[in-house]
């Protein structure tokens, strides 16, 4: 009788402490248009997969009233569970009590979730939802803080770790996101910011809205510290889902395989490019004529779009794609676009999966503001990235290939295992009226007709030079291929760097540009 | 699914123009400006505490010209080299944002 009854009184606390902040704060937290922290969880895993941890951990806090104050769970969930049927850790922060805020405890819980994360193996989700660091517990909630890094920096690179911003995220707590791999934003739900609106005004005077200063669309656009955008919440789970089926659960595997489709995309591939150079097209077209099911997860679609990179399958395995993207700013590489492909190239690279190249790009965008940026250190993480990774790497010259892109872009140069260029490639120190201008720059300035001459010599430049020939006849592209072959020579390609193994020389860690 | 032709604008890279699309980012960046020596710029927004010089005063290099107080910080602005005042366009209690044109100055008129 006994066993029952302590069943029942453990039924009973446990359905206080699961209720969070109380059915007041529930509402409030409805009337912001959030789910709660609880009905997150139960909406991103499995059902019926969700195991919560540290229920019933209680903060310590002594001073400015706390003794008194309950606050369940310490404001946070914990547990494991299962996405598609593969088990992962998540914690998810509950607005509901005490909004969020971070003590010492409910750090500690985290950091439990995260260690067992990293010893498991399986990937680590964070659903942050907080006002803060709970001030009352002053040091311990920076102590808190600090313990959380720490892990995301041990973790980074073992595990996949991804941050879910559903609330707010402000003051330190946003350096935990920034650490992990993948941040996910929902549009007015979102926020994130180091200083908030009213210390902005009070201290300099300057007045913006919280989602001007660090809305979804923000940082999904402007700053680049998201990598996916949601209108809703239930359409950010749906990405996670998505996200965490492509990639691999640690270091130590590959992606889950899963049966190999032909690509849907019925447009004829060699129509994509129009043929004069100067002409825009969508990057992304080549890539849906290539992925099984033509299916493309873009990674940071809107930040920096004139360089695409994404995971999509090729014969059921994940694949990481980099592609200069035309459409806009011609496919230049600048200091986002280069900060965008270095991050996804070294998370391919920690995380075995194959990087694919598609080239596009007239060099580097030139400009006051670009220099000054430090576009040299920038994009020299793009050359780092490249050079360092160990996966297959291999390359599709689609169009221009001038100079330093050209180089930068997953040459053979840099290591590049295969070298595809299609026909129509103009591969060249940089483009032809440009070479032509100074190569030929004594016979245009002596010729009568200085326009005619240059045109005359410009063509000239771009029947012998502007093409995939010279590179291929060093050596340098492997093959010249027809637009229609590419899917069945990368699924080749791949298939044949399947046990590639390449070595490094022993070092505890190299200097990247960051 | 009908699609619009986008708006494709010309876009100069070395000697080629491309038609391209361009982003928020790139439109809003900032355009450079040849700096001129005569304008004292805020570098930093905060609040002008203290002003040591007044119009028409000839003021030598590394002389105080005021305290601008930022981030806790009391920062004080110099004179960059010897020259007169010629407007000064803040006041005590002032919070200006960065890059705000606080003072000008003129060439000493018997140089």
């Amino acid at each position: 009788m006994t066993t029952k009854k302590n069943i029942l009184a453990l039924r009973q606390k446990k359905a206080i402490i699961e209720k969070g902040g109380g059915d007041k704060a529930i509402q409030k937290q409805a009337a912001m248009g959030k789910l709660t922290a609880r009905e997150r969880i139960l909406v991103l895993l499995d059902a019926g997969s969700f195991h919560e941890y540290d229920l019933f951990v209680e903060h310590e806090e002594q001073n400015f009233g706390m003794a008194s104050k309950e606050l369940p769970g310490d404001g946070v969930i914990t547990g494991t569970g299962t996405i598609n049927g593969a088990p992962i850790c998540i914690y998810a922060q509950d607005f509901t009590v005490m909004g969020g805020s971070l003590g010492l405890k409910h750090a500690r819980k985290i950091t439990k979730i995260m260690d067992h994360a990293l010893k498991m193996k399986v990937p680590c989700i964070g659903i942050n939802d907080s006002g803060g660091a709970r001030i009352q517990e002053g040091i311990g909630a920076l102590a808190g803080y600090g313990e959380i890094f720490y892990r995301n920096t041990m973790a980074s690179g073992v595990i996949p770790q991804i941050s879910v911003i559903l609330g707010p995220c402000a003051g330190g707590a946003v350096y935990s996101p920034a650490l992990t791999d993948f941040v996910f934003v929902v549009e007015n739900i979102s926020k994130m910011f180091i200083t908030g609106p009213n210390v902005i005004e009070t201290v300099l005077g300057e007045k913006i809205s919280q989602e001007d200063l660090g809305g979804a669309r923000v940082h999904a656009e402007i700053t680049g510290n998201a990598h996916f955008y949601a209108l809703s919440e239930l359409q950010c789970m749906e990405q996670i889902k998505n996200l965490v089926s492509l990639i691999p659960h640690s270091n130590q595997q590959k992606a889950a395989r899963v049966e190999p489709k032909k690509p849907k995309f019925r447009k004829n591939i060699e129509n994509i490019i129009p043929s004069d150079p100067k002409h825009p097209y969508d990057v992304r077209e080549i890539i849906f004529a290539l992925t099984d099911e033509s299916k493309f997860l873009e990674v940071q679609e809107l930040w920096a779009p004139n360089i695409v990179i994404g995971f999509g399958r090729m014969d059921g395995e994940t694949v990481g794609f980099v592609a200069n993207q035309p459409l806009y700013l011609a496919g230049v590489l600048d200091c986002d676009a280069s900060d965008k492909a270095a991050r996804f190239i070294r998370f391919c690279d920690a995380f075995n999966i194959p990087i694919v190249t598609l080239e596009d790009m007239p060099g580097y965008l030139p400009g006051v503001d670009q220099e000054h940026a430090g576009v040299i250190r920038h994009g020299a993480k793009v050359l780092y990235a490249y050079s360092e990774a160990t996966v297959p790497k291999i390359t599709v010259i689609l169009r221009k290939a001038y100079g330093g892109g050209y180089i930068a872009m997953n040459s053979r140069h840099l290591g590049a295992d295969f070298m595809f260029a299609w026909p129509g490639a103009e591969i060249a120190v940089m483009g032809p009226e440009g070479a032509a201008n100074i190569i030929f720059r004594k016979e245009i300035m002596e010729a009568e007709d200085e326009d005619a001459m240059r045109q005359q010599k410009v063509k000239e430049y771009i029947e012998k030079f502007a093409n995939p020939f010279v590179a291929a006849s060093k050596g340098y592209i492997d093959a010249v291929i027809e637009p229609n072959e590419t899917r069945e020579l990368l699924l080749h390609a791949l298939d044949v760097s399947k046990n590639k193994d390449d070595y490094r020389p022993a070092k505890k860690h190299g200097v990247p540009p960051f | 699914m009908k699609k619009e032709t986008p708006e494709y604008v010309d876009f100069a890279i070395t000697a080629r123009k491309y038609k391209t699309l361009l982003t928020k980012k790139y439109l809003n960046r900032k355009v450079w400006v040849d700096p001129n020596p005569y304008e004292i710029q805020s570098f930093i927004p905060g609040t002008i505490i203290h002003i040591s010089v007044k119009e028409g005063d000839l003021v030598e290099e590394g002389a105080p010209l005021l305290i601008l107080e930022a981030m806790k910080m009391q920062n004080r602005i110099e004179m960059p080299f010897t020259a007169r005042i010629k407007k000064i366009n803040v006041s005590v209690g002032d919070r200006i944002p960065k890059e705000t044109l606080m003072i000008e100055l003129e060439a000493p008129e018997n140089e």
